[in-house]
């Protein structure tokens, strides 16, 4: 064992004698089939007017009955096409490079499209931005088949054609414009180049013209700190893998933090390289993404964030700031200042506190470090929201001020939380145009809503950082009547030309300098210069925003030593899964566990143990498991919503967390996507941090949590972690030894083919597929997971379902908790106790060894099927519907499976899913399987599975055998790298890695080879065919 | 003297018949040209463009020459210079060439400077060929249906008279059996009357009773028909499912007969998706139209005594109505009305197929799976395609490892494994494993 550390997934598991855990243990299916609810009630039996001989006879003649239908074969038409397209060929995906940006998430990445349809979304290799697919951005392409778009435009609550809107909207402007009155044009962050040129053109044309962009979470505080540095509205690349040591004050930089996309290179830095590695010190309250990668973890209040970036600035560039910071925190400050001062330009700080002085003062210690993470040249683009304009436009619309208002990628009435006052002025707009894909909270208040198409169905262009340009490309044709936001600025501005063409020569004019088009479209990337003539249009908005922002040096950080605490603080995040929101009626991403709570379909109030005993809230484990929680009224400047509470370890005394992106009640969602509540009623002057009473509310919520679900059975060394420093100095065996077995009296590793119960058998020809897990780069993002979704048409099943474990996840990250300190170390603290209390009473000390959940470490662990060599759930298939091919993935023949669910019992690893319902022709789940236009993003390689027939990770052998065919068809030996499954390609940080290990000379055989490498309860002696890495944490202070 | 004139008489003969001669052979190369040769020449250079009686590509070019003549004055030569080089009289500003190829829509015609003057003059003998000469139809003038009226009567009259001849056959039975009872009545009777005692068979158990009574014959007949009948029901359950002889009415009769055994036309010019995907493809109607913008009717001897040539070109008509083609004026209408095949070969959802595989990287024939095709008028599934058999071919069958670099290695270690060079069969490639097919 790599370490004696104890690992829990749930606080419930640290109680001793929990009757809870200990069914758990023994039961794999929590629930029993429900055979009372129609056998119990023996009166209902008694009055039924069937009798037994009856109800015989019915089964008799519904059996024969069937299985006389059955011998028909079913008739099957097949359409061609009448004149095929020339680069289509049924049977074989096409992929088309193109960009996500949503104006939440921006990313380069490739669509697979068969038959022209797209079903899965891939990273692009060429992309030379960090902004790779995460999950939302993996998720979005079923957001293309959403059953509830706008299939027409609409005026009103009335049908309208896109003529009679553009002739309609197009007279009134210009009625607006000779009167003179204001038209605002509310967007979304386009970041594109050829949309800033045709709103400066549009404002020509109509004069009176405002251009507002809006980011549901602002950035504004970054931006504007920024702007006032450096006189220009971006925010700062940062590139976490040139950082030996990150300092971070409350910014989530795994997750969505200024935009997101900074884990892979984060992720290069974490792995281990000459005993060299990056050491990530945090401080945050929420227990975020970041956190939970981080080294240290300093868990604090958002004020106190605000002084110890305060003391860090002192501390490291000087100055006069005192604060009164707690002494274990002060500590903190003082090891990570010399840390980052030792690191020098190696060394890395950010915040996340939306304040203008504390954004400053993290821009002022970069720099005068000289960071070389901290890249002011190559800044990002993709937020450009500002606060103040948002509060004017607000001001204005209900003084009367605006005539009319063009609303694109945004939903203000959803996000804003004074929504109520952006409704009032929405009724004192002559003219209000929402381009919107849905009927949403926005666009049905708006006079027209212009239907919107897809990201996926639009052209368009993209500057995600200066100089590093992206193309959207269509990938089908609109599925609707849509257009685009552009195609009516093109027809309002009175141009004919279309959007495509309009990208082309804006491109061709100002940024290819006399590259081919097609080969950037070919691409979806282009770098080049910065766009310096079209920039204008965002450069505008220069004299705003530039207000407090110029405090000069020192000045920031005594402005930001001067918080006080008023109580108990709210931070408001995003989720993984959730985001901004937009997407909330994916129910791929519905059904995602939250990788820190992992509690799906929902949003909660998350409360450290301490706050929840003083109020009252608790959580409770059903007996199956399920996880219900007590509500809470959050009141934030008198409103108040009411939120289920989870009790988060890790989480900050006197600090709550709340997600945003929730809530979410239009007519654009089905009834099932309706979860949670929603936050942006708090976000208040659109700080995340705002100061809250909490107070227990009546009722007890039930959430869909999978996180007591699946126990591991008390087997400990599921995690394999070590610190940097055992890591360098000590050898395998110290830190990562192999389990033995004792033979005739003698420790044999159970590696060893003398102690295995059966014959190996030759598997050196061909390939062997092996995939590779690195626990030290693995940040938890779970766009393996969507990606998995997506490439194996895995069902969603639903809150109830997975409320009963019955989730359907092939691949799922285990998020463990362990205590700071060694668990020897409590069982020495233990077995000291002498005495009910004094200095080593009991009394007080179990109490102390419970402190562990205040400040968890947090490890993640991808678990999909092991592929086992000795597979225990092959031994006891009484049908042999699942095998074991020699390529190495453990076969699993559905048509063949009868569903005794002995294999899931008998697999240590818990991977398998048992499918409880026909989830593809079943009304009870209304979700994608289960509705004509959601269908088309199946894969039709891969079986959709039927009811009563277990299922599990295949390696994704249908893209292993896919390359192996490409391979053959061209007469030529494949290359490393060729193989990929699904989840590595996924995975952006490079923890997974997927191969032959039949190649010696592959990176998946190498790291066979590395000492790191551990498989799963190895001592069960299933000789697993994926590898884990043993994590290795920098825990030296400096 | 006498010898004298007899010289130049002859010799003015001579004379004359090598002016008659060079007179004649000259019109005859100049206007008559050969019919015979004329045609295989239009079949070899014109025919891909033009038809007859029917404007193609370019116009129909029955009597070309004389309508030439009549509407618009040109003569032969002009025809040559056409001929060998139509852009270079469009060029010229000629107002004819330049109308015809306004007419066409700028499709210039094939230069063919290949083509003598002699050549041309013989498609142009061939063009000039009355229809009703060669081939009298109804509608030519003088037209005389063939004797013995039309075939299809004929054909009736066969089959009554065979109707005919079996009746008076059975007839004739019906008379003798009539006969042979009479005879037997008339005996009895005779018999009766002189008294004469007939023979009656002494009456035993009957068999049924016999039978019923023998316990062991119950036994044994009862275990035959119950192994019997368990047989017949395990094979009727073992078909279900089983299409094999699916043999679906299309909405287009398509004969695979004509296309792939008559013209030999490879399997893969039409389903080309075999080569690189899991589905071979039903060819889309732009393939057809390949070969069908040119063809619009059959070959006589196409016609079979089930289907005429009007039922096939009746179905090229369909083809032309699905894909848009006007015929007539020889373009796409853009009214497309894509065709519903019937799928004939459905493999079951959770069992993976790909046609590339075994086309391409194995090189196994069409036919292997799919039958004689080629001989095939309306397709129907040769092959079971049940698990069985698919194992069974992938037991018997070797890869083909040759000039593959993919299978170099692979076959080196399993060559050493299994000890023979050759004879590496898919099944020893991992061809049975359930997770090859099922995933």
């Amino acid at each position: 064992m790599s370490s004696n550390k104890k690992y829990w997934k749930s606080v419930e598991e640290l109680k001793e004698n929990s009757s809870i855990v200990e069914t758990l243990k023994q039961n794999e299916f929590v629930k029993e089939i429900p055979t009372d609810e129609f056998l119990g009630d023996k009166e209902a039996l008694e009055n039924s007017s069937t009798t037994r001989r009856d109800f015989l006879k019915y089964v008799g003649f519904s059996t024969a009955a069937a299985s006389l239908a059955a011998c028909e074969g079913p008739v099957i038409k097949s359409i061609p096409y009448v004149v095929q397209p020339d680069t289509i060929i049924p049977g074989v995906a096409n992929y088309y490079a193109t960009t996500v940006a949503d104006g939440f998430d921006f990313a380069s990445v490739l669509v697979k499209t068969r038959e022209g349809r797209p079903i899965k979304i891939e990273n692009n290799g060429l992309a030379t931005t960090s902004g790779s697919a995460n999950a939302r951005v993996n998720a979005s392409v079923l957001g293309l088949y959403d059953s509830k778009r706008l299939k027409t435009p609409m005026k009103g609550e009335s049908v309208i054609s896109w003529s009679a809107l553009q002739l309609e909207t197009t007279q009134k402007l210009a009625d607006l414009r000779d009167s003179g009155r204001q038209i605002v044009l509310l967007t979304q962050t386009y970041a594109s180049p050829s949309t800033s040129k045709l709103i400066s053109e549009f404002k020509e044309k109509y004069v009176n013209v405002n251009h507002v962009q809006y980011d549901a979470v602002s950035e504004s505080a970054a931006l504007d700190a920024f702007q006032a540095k450096y006189n220009e509205r971006a925010l700062v690349n940062y590139d976490f893998s040139k950082a030996a040591t990150i300092v971070s004050v409350g910014a989530d930089f795994l997750g969505d933090w200024q935009g997101g996309g900074f884990d892979s290179g984060y992720a290069k830095g974490r792995v281990p390289n000459h005993g060299k590695m990056s050491r990530h010190v945090q401080f945050e309250s929420n227990m975020s993404l970041s956190g939970a990668n981080a080294d240290k973890r300093v868990p604090l209040t958002p004020t106190e964030q605000k002084l110890v970036l305060a003391k860090l600035h002192s501390l490291i560039v000087g100055g006069s700031v005192s604060v009164n910071l707690p002494k274990h925190i002060d500590d903190a400050v003082q090891k990570a200042a010399n840390q980052i001062s030792k690191a020098g330009s190696n060394g890395v700080v950010v915040t996340g506190i939306q304040d203008v002085n504390a954004q400053t003062v993290v821009l002022e210690i970069n720099e005068y470090i000289k960071s070389k993470a901290f890249d002011t040249v190559n800044t990002i683009q993709t937020r450009q929201g500002d606060n103040s304009k948002i509060a004017t436009l607000i001001a204005d619309m209900k003084a009367g001020n605006v005539g009319a208002i063009i609303m694109s990628g945004v939903n203000p009435m959803y996000t804003l939380p004074n929504a109520n006052d952006f409704a009032a002025g929405l009724k004192k707009t002559a003219l209000s145009i929402a381009f919107s894909m849905k009927v949403d909270e926005t666009s049905s208040l708006a006079q027209y809503i212009a239907a919107a198409p897809h990201n996926l169905e639009s052209w368009g262009d993209v500057e995600i950082k200066k100089g590093h340009f992206g193309l959207i490309q269509p990938t089908i044709r609109p599925l609707f009547d849509t257009k685009q936001f552009q195609e009516a600025l093109l027809v309002w501005n009175g141009n004919d030309m279309s959007y495509n063409d309009y990208v082309k020569n804006v491109w061709n004019e100002s940024i290819l300098n006399g590259g081919s088009f097609n080969k950037a479209l070919h691409d979806g990337v282009f770098v080049g210069a910065a766009t310096t003539g079209l920039a204008t249009e965002t450069g505008s908005t220069a004299e705003i925003g530039a207000n407090d922002a110029t405090t000069p040096s020192g000045n920031a950080a005594r402005a930001l030593a001067q918080a006080t605490s008023k109580g108990m603080e709210l931070t408001l995040y995003t989720k993984v899964g959730m985001g901004d929101g937009q997407q909330a009626n994916n129910p791929w991403l519905q059904e995602f566990p939250d990788p820190i709570t992992r509690t799906s379909w929902d949003n909660y109030l998350t409360v450290s143990a301490a706050d929840a005993k003083e109020l009252g809230l608790v959580n409770e484990h059903e007996a199956t498991g399920a996880l219900n929680g007590s509500y809470a009224d959050v009141t934030v400047n008198g409103v108040t919503i009411t939120s289920p509470v989870i009790i988060q370890p890790g989480q900050a005394k006197g600090s709550f967390g709340l997600s945003l992106g929730y809530g979410r009640t239009s007519a654009g969602l089905k009834e099932e996507m309706k979860t949670g509540v929603n936050a942006y009623a708090l976000y208040q002057g659109f700080d995340t941090v705002q100061n809250v009473t909490i107070a227990k509310a009546a009722g007890m919520h039930e959430f869909a949590c999978v996180q007591l679900q699946n126990t591991l059975m008390g087997r400990g060394d599921i995690i394999r972690e070590t610190t940097l420093e055992v890591f360098n100095t000590k050898g395998r065996d110290h830190w990562n030894a192999i389990p033995v077995v004792s033979l005739n009296h003698e420790e044999t590793p159970v590696t060893s083919p003398d102690v295995d119960l059966w014959d190996e058998f030759d598997r050196s020809i061909g390939h062997h597929f092996n995939l590779s897990i690195d626990l030290n780069a693995c940040t938890g993002c779970g766009a393996c997971v969507i990606a998995c979704h997506a490439e194996n048409n895995v069902p969603v099943v639903g809150k109830e379902e997975i409320r009963r474990s019955r989730d359907m996840h092939w691949l799922r990250i285990d998020r463990y908790y362990s205590s700071e300190d060694t668990f020897a170390d409590d069982d020495a603290k233990k077995k000291g106790f002498s005495g009910l209390s004094g200095d080593n009473g009991s009394l007080g000390g179990f109490g102390e060894l419970e402190i562990a959940a205040d400040n968890p470490q947090v490890a993640f662990q991808p678990v999909m099927c092991q592929h086992c060599n000795h597979a225990p759930c092959e031994t006891v298939c009484p049908v042999a519907a699942t095998s074991h091919g020699r390529q190495g993935q453990n076969h699993m023949a559905y048509n063949r499976c009868v569903g005794t669910r002995y294999c899931a019992n008998n697999c240590p690893y818990k991977v398998r899913r048992f499918n409880w319902f026909l989830y593809n022709g079943n009304d009870e789940f209304d979700y994608f399987m289960n509705d004509d236009l959601g269908r088309m993003v199946i894969n039709p390689d891969v079986t959709v599975r039927s009811r009563g027939v277990m299922e599990k990770c295949s390696m994704c052998i249908q893209m292993t055998q896919k390359t192996i065919l490409d391979a053959k068809r061209d007469g030529r030996v494949i290359k490393d790298g060729e193989f990929k499954t699904a989840c590595s390609a996924a995975c952006s940080s490079g923890a997974m890695t997927f191969g032959d290990i039949n190649d010696k000379e592959s990176e998946v055989a190498k790291l066979l080879k590395d000492d790191r490498m551990y498989h799963l309860l190895e001592s069960v002696g299933t000789k697993p065919n994926v590898q884990y890495h043993t994590k290795v944490r920098n825990t030296k202070e400096a | 003297m006498k010898q004298v004139i007899h010289r130049k008489l002859s010799s003015n003969i001579l004379r004359l018949s090598l002016i008659i001669l060079i007179a004649f052979s000259s019109s005859l190369s100049a206007q008559e040209g050969d019919p015979a040769a004329g045609k295989a020449l239009f079949n070899t250079n014109c025919a891909s463009c033009h038809k007859m009686d029917k404007k193609m590509t370019g116009p129909a070019l029955r009597n070309v020459e004389a309508r030439l003549a009549e509407d618009e004055g040109l003569d032969r030569e002009w025809l040559y210079s056409w001929i060998k080089n139509s852009a270079g009289m469009v060029k010229s500003g000629d107002a004819y060439a330049n109308k015809i190829y306004a007419e066409y829509k700028g499709v210039a015609m094939t230069a063919f400077p290949q083509l003598s003057n002699a050549d041309i003059d013989n498609i142009l003998a061939y063009t000039a060929v009355d229809p009703c000469v060669s081939n009298p139809k109804p509608g030519c003038p003088g037209y005389v249906p063939p004797p013995g009226g039309e075939a299809t009567s004929s054909g009736d009259g066969d089959g009554a008279s065979n109707n005919l001849i079996l009746g008076a056959l059975a007839l004739l039975f019906a008379l003798l059996a009539g006969a042979l009872v009479l005879v037997n009545r008339t005996l009895r009777s005779f018999a009766q009357e002189k008294g004469v005692q007939l023979n009656e068979a002494p009456k035993g158990t009957p068999i049924w009773k016999a039978f019923v009574q023998n316990q062991f014959l119950v036994l044994v007949t009862a275990i035959f028909l119950l192994l019997a009948s368990g047989y017949f029901v395990y094979g009727y359950f073992m078909q279900v499912g089983v299409n094999q002889g699916y043999e679906p009415v299309q909405e287009i009769h398509f004969s695979h007969r004509i296309h792939a055994g008559d013209n030999g036309v490879d399997c893969k010019y039409c389903h080309s998706s075999a080569r690189v995907s899991k589905t071979s493809g039903i060819p889309s109607l732009n393939v057809c139209m390949n070969c069908h913008k040119s063809i619009s009717e059959v070959a006589d001897a196409t016609a079979t005594v089930e289907h005429s040539k009007d039922f096939y070109d009746g179905e090229i008509k369909k083809l032309y109505a699905a894909v848009g083609w006007d015929d007539a004026n020889q373009e796409y209408t853009g009214e497309t009305k894509p065709v519903k095949w019937t799928r004939i070969h459905n493999l079951p959802d959770f069992a993976y197929f790909n046609h590339s595989q075994h086309v391409s990287v194995a090189g196994v024939e069409c036919q292997t799976c799919h039958g004689p095709i080629e001989e095939m008028e309306i397709v129907s599934q040769h092959a079971p395609l049940t698990m069985g058999w698919c194992i069974n071919c992938h037991r018997e069958t070797n890869v083909k490892v040759k000039d593959n670099a993919y299978y170099s290695k692979i076959h080196e270690q399993l060559a050493k494994k299994y000890g023979d060079l050759d004879q590496i069969k898919a099944a020893q490639m991992g061809g049975l494993e359930c997770g090859k097919c099922h995933y």
